[in-house]
């Protein structure tokens, strides 16, 4: 029997960052009753006081030596650290963005701060999760959110049907991922990373068993990424739930599920590297090419938004599936960039939705720059982004992963990935042409709120910054996978 | 031994049979009741490995409590069962195909060749005074809790998301507000006395 006592107090210091959410989280829930209807900013302010608490605690505890906690089944690490960061703030994005379309749209309510604030929590789990069972319980913290809060507007049928599809694929995926595990499991007789990476390691288990569980982890974090052929339920859930839900969606989760790839694939099986890297190929190649060229066929802007997030699962994919520290470092460096990417895009429609009335068509994009000239101008900063339009920071993480593949000689993969770029270019510059050259469809001015439109100008300036410096983050993405 | 090989092959005959019948029934009630044998067996698996503790849960949680709910809800709902199953046939033959493949790749994996006894030994029996929940309580709140503190989170999220999504304010809906009937007092609010003239009725 292991004593706790001991190391408690070590424990629940380096589980800071986790703590302050959590209480974060339950101060909102309770206020929330002794709050009157017209008071409800206090919920907003506890919650933006609370992730920046977390992000201090996160430079607090955080340092490159990694440190375990609770029994080995809590680790925090250079890739902990920074993922954390990049988390909470992408989720501040999130909150300050939907605060108007929210309260207009009478959502403003104090279970939308818990749940986000959970699934935040649920991420942070999952990110430095150090044994099958603690990752498993955060990505169940985090989707039981995300079913909830796609079906946030009860009474739109489009959010209970596209909720209903998530739950039911959601549920689906993390039967086949648990189903994975309890394999693994059996054949090392252990759920932390290490117990399995020391089984891979060894001769006397049975690599059949190994790769047969392997194979259905895979299955459960391609469908959780939303890669081809497990994206079906993608597309509907962007469509359906509501504009500020899908944002967080898009964004923040895809750096938990790198963090979840990461250990599962690196940390645990990376001595099976060329068995996942074969799986992982076709998977990527499968959603670049069924993301942009798909994507160019919508009208609706949040689908297409939806076959965009296929398209750069695929990078991400091509990034892992290089098996060297180069290529986990684009990949970790690419889904850093993505979700600031995603935010920033959601960021716009968000804040050009006016009170009843959703941008949901491309259609209502068509001359934004009459209207609002500064969110064009942001719109098409992360159009030319995604698209990899130098001096973007889009450019530069594909420019990464491609390099990283190619240093490991698998050239036609690289070709394979520019083709497909090239041809999704087109609807990204679509969306731009729309903004500068087309005629406004209606005269509703644009309003927005001082702090939307910092955030946002905060979020373009990283884009940009990052893109023309690059050198910082890469350098902690490298730091989070020392050879 | 024999016999308990005997007992495993019994229940987990069962098992099989029941959770056959629980996605073949006609009728959603024998469906849940089938579902309910299921349980009871695969609790009496549990026996079989000597985890008295999850065994005994297995009963008092799901049959007990999840599955009662189970049967109200579904007696309640009116579902149309003619429309399900025409989906359930149309779907049949892929269905089929797709079990089969999985059955045989798990019959390859799982089988003896890769499970077998002498790959992994069988656990001894443990001594006559052992617990299973007393070890089980040690494990949960030492090694486990980390992973224990989380599964409450989820609970709490569980109870919040349910709320949010089901709970609405009708205010043409009659309702006892017990809390006011409490607070009602003898004197004003239950008995107004009024004071008006004495009348007489006419007789006709």
């Amino acid at each position: 029997m292991t004593t706790l006592t001991p190391s408690l107090t070590s424990s629940m210091i380096a589980i800071l960052p986790e703590l302050v959410i959590l209480v974060t989280a339950c101060t909102v829930l309770v206020a929330d009753l002794y709050t009157r209807d017209d008071q409800k900013q206090s919920n907003h302010n506890l919650t933006i006081i609370g992730l920046l608490l977390a992000l201090i605690a996160v430079g607090f505890v955080g340092g490159s030596v990694p440190t375990e906690a609770f029994s080995e089944s809590f680790i925090r690490d250079p890739m902990s650290d920074l993922l954390k960061g990049a988390i909470l703030i992408v989720s501040l994005l999130t909150f300050i963005y939907a605060k108007d379309y929210m309260r207009d749209r009478e959502m403003w309510v104090g279970e939308y701060h818990v749940l986000l604030l959970f699934a935040v929590l649920g991420m942070l789990i999952m990110v430095s999760a150090n044994g099958f069972l603690t990752l498993y319980l955060g990505l169940e913290l985090l989707s039981l959110c995300l079913y909830a809060l796609v079906a946030f507007d009860r009474d739109s049928k489009q959010g209970a049907e596209a909720a209903m599809k998530y739950f039911v694929l959601g549920a689906l995926g993390s039967g086949m991922l648990l189903y994975g595990i309890s394999m693994l499991y059996g054949a090392s007789g252990g759920f932390a990373f290490a117990d399995v990476a020391a089984a891979v390691a060894s001769d006397g288990v049975n690599d059949k068993i190994l790769v047969f569980g392997l194979v259905f982890a895979l299955i459960g974090i391609a469908f959780k990424f939303g890669a081809v052929p497990f994206h079906m339920w993608l597309p509907d859930v962007y469509q359906g739930a509501p504009t500020p839900i899908v944002l967080f969606l898009s964004s923040a989760p895809k750096i938990a599920a790198f963090a979840m790839a990461a250990r599962i694939l690196i940390e645990a099986l990376g001595g099976l590297q060329s068995d996942w890297g074969e799986i992982l190929v076709i998977l990527s190649v499968l959603s670049l090419a069924l993301g942009n060229v798909v994507a160019i066929a919508q009208t609706n802007i949040k689908r297409m938004l939806a076959y965009s997030t296929i398209s750069h699962v695929g990078f991400i994919f091509l990034g892992l599936l290089a098996g060297s520290e180069q290529g986990y470092a684009s990949a970790m460096f690419y889904s850093v960039v993505y979700a600031l990417m995603s935010a920033g895009a959601f960021g716009v429609l968000l804040m050009i939705s006016s009170k009843g009335q959703d941008v949901q068509e491309l259609d209502d994009l068509k001359g934004l720059s009459d209207r609002a000239p500064w969110l064009a101008a942001m719109m098409a900063l992360m159009m030319f982004s995604m698209a990899g339009v130098p001096p973007m920071v889009g450019f530069v993480a594909k420019l990464l992963v491609l390099e990283a593949i190619i240093a490991q000689g698998m050239v036609w993969l690289a070709i394979v990935a520019v083709a497909f770029s090239i041809i999704g270019a087109f609807y990204y510059l679509r969306v731009v042409k729309m903004l500068y050259f087309d005629k406004p469809t209606t005269e509703v001015p644009v309003t927005t709120n001082a702090s939307a439109r910092v955030a946002i100008t905060v979020n373009g300036a990283a884009i940009l910054l990052l893109g023309m410096y690059p050198a910082t983050l890469f350098t902690l993405c490298q730091q989070a996978f020392p050879g | 031994m024999g016999f308990e090989k005997f007992l495993f092959y019994v229940f987990a005959a069962i098992t099989v049979v029941a959770a056959g019948m629980v996605v073949t029934r006609r009728n959603p009630v024998h469906a849940v009741l089938f579902l309910v044998l299921a349980f009871v067996s695969s609790a009496a698996l549990w026996l079989l490995l000597e985890a008295e503790f999850l065994g005994i849960v297995l009963v008092l949680v799901y049959v007990g409590a999840v599955m009662v709910l189970f049967l109200f809800v579904v007696m309640m709902l009116d579902i149309d069962i003619a429309a399900l199953r025409g989906q359930f046939i149309r779907y049949l033959p892929i269905g089929l195909l797709i079990a089969l493949v999985m059955v045989v790749n798990l019959f390859l994996v799982l089988g003896p060749s890769n499970f077998g006894l002498e790959l992994f030994a069988k656990p001894e029996a443990q001594p006559a005074d052992y617990s299973n929940t007393v070890e089980l309580g040690l494990q949960l709140y030492t090694t486990y809790l980390y992973p224990f503190e989380i599964a409450a989170v989820i609970l709490l999220v569980a109870i919040v998301a349910a709320i949010r999504l089901t709970l609405r304010r009708r205010p043409e809906t009659k309702y006892q507000d017990a809390s006011k009937q409490v607070r009602v007092k003898k004197g004003p609010d239950r008995i107004r006395l009024v004071s008006m003239p004495a009348l007489k009725e006419k007789s006709k």
